[in-house]
């Protein structure tokens, strides 16, 4: 009877990104507790924050294709709304207008549309799908930008370029011409120099900071050195849960959040590296198979999209923490503390299971 | 048609997007390869370097100072000691403006213009100094005051330290010294030496005296406790820690109540006197005057104290039992004495009728003796009672300089003594071969005579002078004079014992010395030129009194009241007693004193009378009242 109703209750959810999943959440709980310095109160609210995540992802999960289709253009126009009212009423935390007081929870619009920009443009190509035009280009890019100017005016850099990013991997993937993109590449490159001497000084210092963070050491290069030393120190097997020095010594910043990846590597060293990024390369993989299989264009541009945006989230916290990208405030997905984002991953995990399992059922 | 068209361009677009999804899949590989390189580099190539600075995030070294050894007397009283206190101290390399932050401090707790000069001057010689103290010595209150404060003033902070504390102050500065701030200089000889790991930048280290000299006994070593150290700076744990090892301590043959009567003794007259143990070498009496209290540079000295002591014209600074060179004067007859007696050139009856002069050869150049008529039939024992110059003259020509020089080097005149504080000066005991190289000048006949009479070109510290006659009391046993007498491990309470310590022996007859011994305890009784000072003594008190002139007077009269004070001539006095077995043996200078008789020798009666007799000292009778059988 049991086995009947789970049976029932995971028709739709596809068991090998079920099952990866869930050891990544599994492994972020032991690193947080351990990053947050044994903090069982601060494990139970992300357990909480799991259970809500997941009901998403499994509501996602059963939402027939053809519904999500006709959900994308609404879902967007409300993201837009949402930003609007974000940018006239929105909360101010740290600086940045971020949040919207809903009564009943704060909400980060530009969360949303990490998802509602690539079902929207998945949508778009898919009622054009016979004939692609240029223009149809121009209409989906205008579609990408004003969300991201929206976002990046709150000003959150982070976001936006990871929305930008999103759609991108739409057009990318919906066949803008590699010529196009191309050029576009070669032009931004040569334009380089001439932004460069356009730049004010302190401005030029920031992007130099940027690059090389070791100029400085006590500010903006803080947390690059300090996520260096407590990798490096890692060794190749770590130096064992909740052994960490530079984290529970407090030496590493925001260590239960974007820079848990950190600990994770100082604790479990190179070893725990390789089994977490064969993890996430296997979620994304499967993501990916799932997009190559999909049997409408939506389907597959969503799939393609939301699991190159996972893509993102991994490898830019991964290389900010690792020293290789400048420092911006993304979270590792399914393993960082913080609700919002996980909802929003594992949401897009939904996505994917839906279009997986709901193959079969919708008639192309 | 138109079905055809869009179904192959379905299929088209189908092919187009999977080639791109794999482009996209190859992508994703690639940039992860290139991450797990990137963490390959970092925990596997560059781990020992990234543990290294781990390691340095979390564990603070710090130093724990060892406790620095104390200087006691042969009595066991105390010359430097060690006291606990809290300072106040600034670090300039975590402060903006630092005349803001004392402005603040101010309001706080007192700081007087003395500190704020000593702060600056500490600030202008050591700006990379961790901490520099503001104020020191706080009470209870002010220490209380401040940390309630503290958190608005970063920057400051209060530390508990170890001082070193000089309790009798001025007396005995000369040989105590003083410990200082580690200098750039110190740091860069104690790095030269190799012992640089036992101080850290803001230690303390000796810088005179035997503060100096015994530095690596009294330091002790440096311990150290690595602390587990959070980002905030908070100690966790101490995770390890190497305990110091307390510097030992010093114990001087110094008798502190006898060098305090001597040091009193002088009044306000400036000169030195130094005593030793003719048995063992020992220092009993260190005494240049005037001193400074070594207190005053413990913590930096306020640059106009230290200005007002460089500049006084009694230069309190200078070592002069050590650093200051003076004729011996007549001093230098019991040795001349001792020289003619065992070189066969005299004997205890050759006596000389002393006309009150002595002329050189044929050539008519005269050598006055300072009895204008002279002292008639004159012996060996007449001569060194009544201080003859003719006599000496005369046996100095017969001796001639190269046999003076090679007799008198034995007792050590004009040579450093290799006593255990540093900066002692040679001095001079001419020579044929130092004229020859100092001045290019052959030695003249002439030259020998004053020096015969401890003039001319000798020049001997007080330290060498006691060194000398203690020689002369112990019969020729040759010490390195010391101060330390034993050295005690601060752990284990041993004892290391550093007297005595022979070097040679000068070949000298008994009979010889008895005359010269006899001669001189007569000179402390009547009839002979310390009379006054001997008078009344209820031991064997041998002495010999000398002038060493400031300014040469050729051919006028010396007249003590018409000149400056400072041009006055030197007072010296030589002794030791009991003069059958001598426990004390002293040389004294009094500069500017006049004769040794009436200045000198008063002091070396009032140190001979407590040492040997435990006679506290009382104001002796007028001079006026006494008739003066003065010499030289």
């Amino acid at each position: 009877m049991i086995n009947r109703i789970l049976a029932y209750l995971g028709r739709h959810l596809d068991r090998q990104l079920m099952i990866l999943v869930s050891i990544l959440l599994v492994m972020g709980l032991l690193i947080l507790f351990s990053a947050s310095g044994g903090s069982v109160e601060r494990v139970a609210a992300q357990a909480g924050n799991i259970g809500v995540a997941l009901a998403i992802m499994w509501l996602a999960a059963n939402i027939p294709l053809h519904h999500l289709a006709s959900v994308a253009l609404p879902l967007y126009i409300v993201g837009l709304v949402l930003l609007v009212a974000v940018e006239l009423v929105g909360l101010e935390v740290n600086g940045a207008q971020r949040w919207l007081d809903l009564g009943f929870a704060r909400v980060q619009p530009s969360e949303l549309m990490k998802i509602a920009v690539p079902m929207m443009l998945a949508w778009y190509f898919d009622r054009y799908e016979a004939v692609l035009r240029f223009s149809n280009f121009i209409v989906a890019t205008i579609l990408v930008v004003i969300p991201v100017l929206l976002i990046a005016s709150q000003p959150d850099l982070g976001t936006s370029l990871l929305v930008a990013v999103a759609g991108f991997y739409v057009l990318f993937l919906a066949g803008l011409s590699m010529r196009l993109l191309i050029g576009t590449g070669v032009v931004g490159i040569a334009a380089l120099p001439f932004l460069w001497s356009a730049m004010h000084d302190y401005q030029r210092q920031r992007v130099m900071t940027l690059l090389d963070p070791m100029q400085d050491p006590l500010g903006a290069g803080y947390h690059t050195i300090q996520s260096t030393i407590a990798m490096g120190s890692g060794g190749v097997l770590g130096k064992g849960w909740l052994n960490g020095t530079q984290s529970h010594l407090e030496f590493l910043p925001e260590r239960s959040t974007d820079f848990i990846f950190a600990v994770f590597g100082e604790e479990f060293g190179l070893l725990g590296n390789l089994v977490l990024i064969l993890l996430f390369m296997l979620v994304i993989g499967r993501g990916l198979i799932i997009a190559a299989n999909a049997p409408t264009l939506f389907a597959r541009l969503l799939a393609g999209g939301v699991s190159l945006t996972f893509f993102t989230y991994v490898f830019v916290n991964m290389g900010m923490v690792g020293g290789l990208l400048p420092v911006v405030g993304v979270p590792l997905p399914l393993i960082s503390y913080g609700g919002t984002s996980l909802v929003t991953l594992l949401f897009g995990i939904g996505l994917l299971m839906s279009i997986r399992t709901h193959r079969r059922l919708v008639p192309t | 048609m138109r079905r055809t068209v869009e179904l192959r361009d379905h299929q088209r677009e189908l092919y187009v997007f999977q080639f791109r999804l794999t482009v996209a899949a190859i992508v994703v590989g690639v940039v992860f390869l290139v991450l797990f390189v990137r963490l390959f580099y970092l925990q596997v190539i560059q781990h020992d370097y990234y543990q290294l600075l781990a390691e340095q995030n979390r564990v603070n070294i710090v130093p724990v100072v060892p406790h620095r050894g104390v200087i006691l007397d042969r009595n066991g009283v105390t010359l430097a000691t060690n006291y606990a206190a809290y300072t106040l101290e600034i670090t300039p390399s975590e402060v903006s403006d630092v005349d803001a932050l004392i402005e603040q401090i101010s309001e706080l707790v007192e700081v007087t213009p003395k500190d704020l000069r000593r702060f600056r001057k500490m600030l202008d010689e050591e700006p990379d100094f961790s901490s520099i103290p503001i104020r020191t010595r706080l009470n209870d209150a002010e220490v209380a005051h401040f940390a309630v404060n503290r958190y608005r003033i970063p920057g400051a902070q209060i530390n508990a330290r170890l001082f070193r504390h000089y309790p009798n102050a001025e007396m005995a500065s000369h040989v105590v010294g003083y410990i200082g701030r580690l200098s750039e200089t110190d740091y860069k000889g104690l790095e030269r030496q190799g012992r640089a790991f036992n101080y850290t930048k803001s230690d303390y280290i000796g810088k005179v005296g035997l503060e100096q000299f015994y530095e690596q006994e009294l330091r002790g070593v440096t311990g150290y406790e690595h602390v587990e150290t959070d980002a905030n700076g908070h100690s966790i744990r101490t995770l390890r820690s190497i305990l110091p090892v307390s510097g030992n301590n010093l114990l001087l043959a110094m008798d502190v109540r006898l060098q305090q009567i001597a040091e009193e003794a002088f009044g306000d007259y400036r000169g030195s006197l130094v005593a030793i143990e003719p048995e063992t070498g020992g220092v009993l009496a260190f005494v240049s005057r005037p001193g400074f209290d070594s207190n005053l540079f413990v913590e930096g000295i306020d640059p106009a104290q230290w200005a007002a002591m460089n500049n006084s014209p009694d230069h309190p600074l200078n070592n002069r039992a050590l650093q200051g060179v003076y004729p011996p004067g007549s001093t230098f007859k019991p040795f001349m004495a001792l020289a003619g007696l065992e070189l066969g050139k005299r004997t205890a009856n050759y006596s000389i009728s002393d006309p009150g002069y002595f002329m050189l050869g044929g050539r008519g150049h005269v050598f006055r003796d300072w009895k204008a008529g002279g002292h008639g039939i004159v012996d060996m024992h007449k001569a060194i009672v009544e201080s003859c110059d003719t006599y000496f003259y005369e046996l100095a020509q017969d001796l001639g300089i190269d046999m003076i020089h090679d007799f008198i080097a034995q007792f050590g005149l004009g040579e450093r003594t290799g006593i255990d504080i540093a900066g002692e000066v040679s001095g001079l005991l001419p020579s044929r071969e130092w004229k020859e190289q100092r001045f290019n000048q052959r030695w003249f006949v002439g030259d020998t005579i004053s020096v015969g009479i401890g003039q001319g070109y000798n020049l001997v510290t007080p330290l060498q002078l006691a060194s000398a006659t203690a020689i002369l009391a112990n019969g020729g046993q040759v010490f390195r004079p010391h101060l330390v007498r034993h050295i005690q491990n601060a752990q284990t309470n041993e004892l290391k014992t550093v007297e005595p310590f022979p070097v040679a022996q000068v070949p000298l007859q008994p009979r010889h010395l008895d005359l010269v011994r006899e001669a001189m305890v007569d000179v402390t009784r009547p009839g002979g030129t310390a009379a006054w000072a001997g008078s009344g003594a209820k031991y064997a008190f041998a002495g010999k009194t000398g002038t060493a002139q400031v300014i040469g007077l050729k051919g006028q009269k010396y007249d003590e009241e018409a000149i400056d004070e400072r041009h006055r001539d030197h007072a010296l006095f030589i002794g030791f007693a009991p003069a059958e077995a001598p426990k004390i043996a002293l040389a004294v200078l009094v500069e500017n004193g006049g004769h040794g008789s009436s200045t000198a020798a008063p002091i070396a009666r009032k140190v001979i009378d407590y040492y040997l007799l435990g006679v506290e000292p009382k104001p002796l009778a007028p001079r006026a009242a006494v008739v003066e059988s003065e010499g030289d």
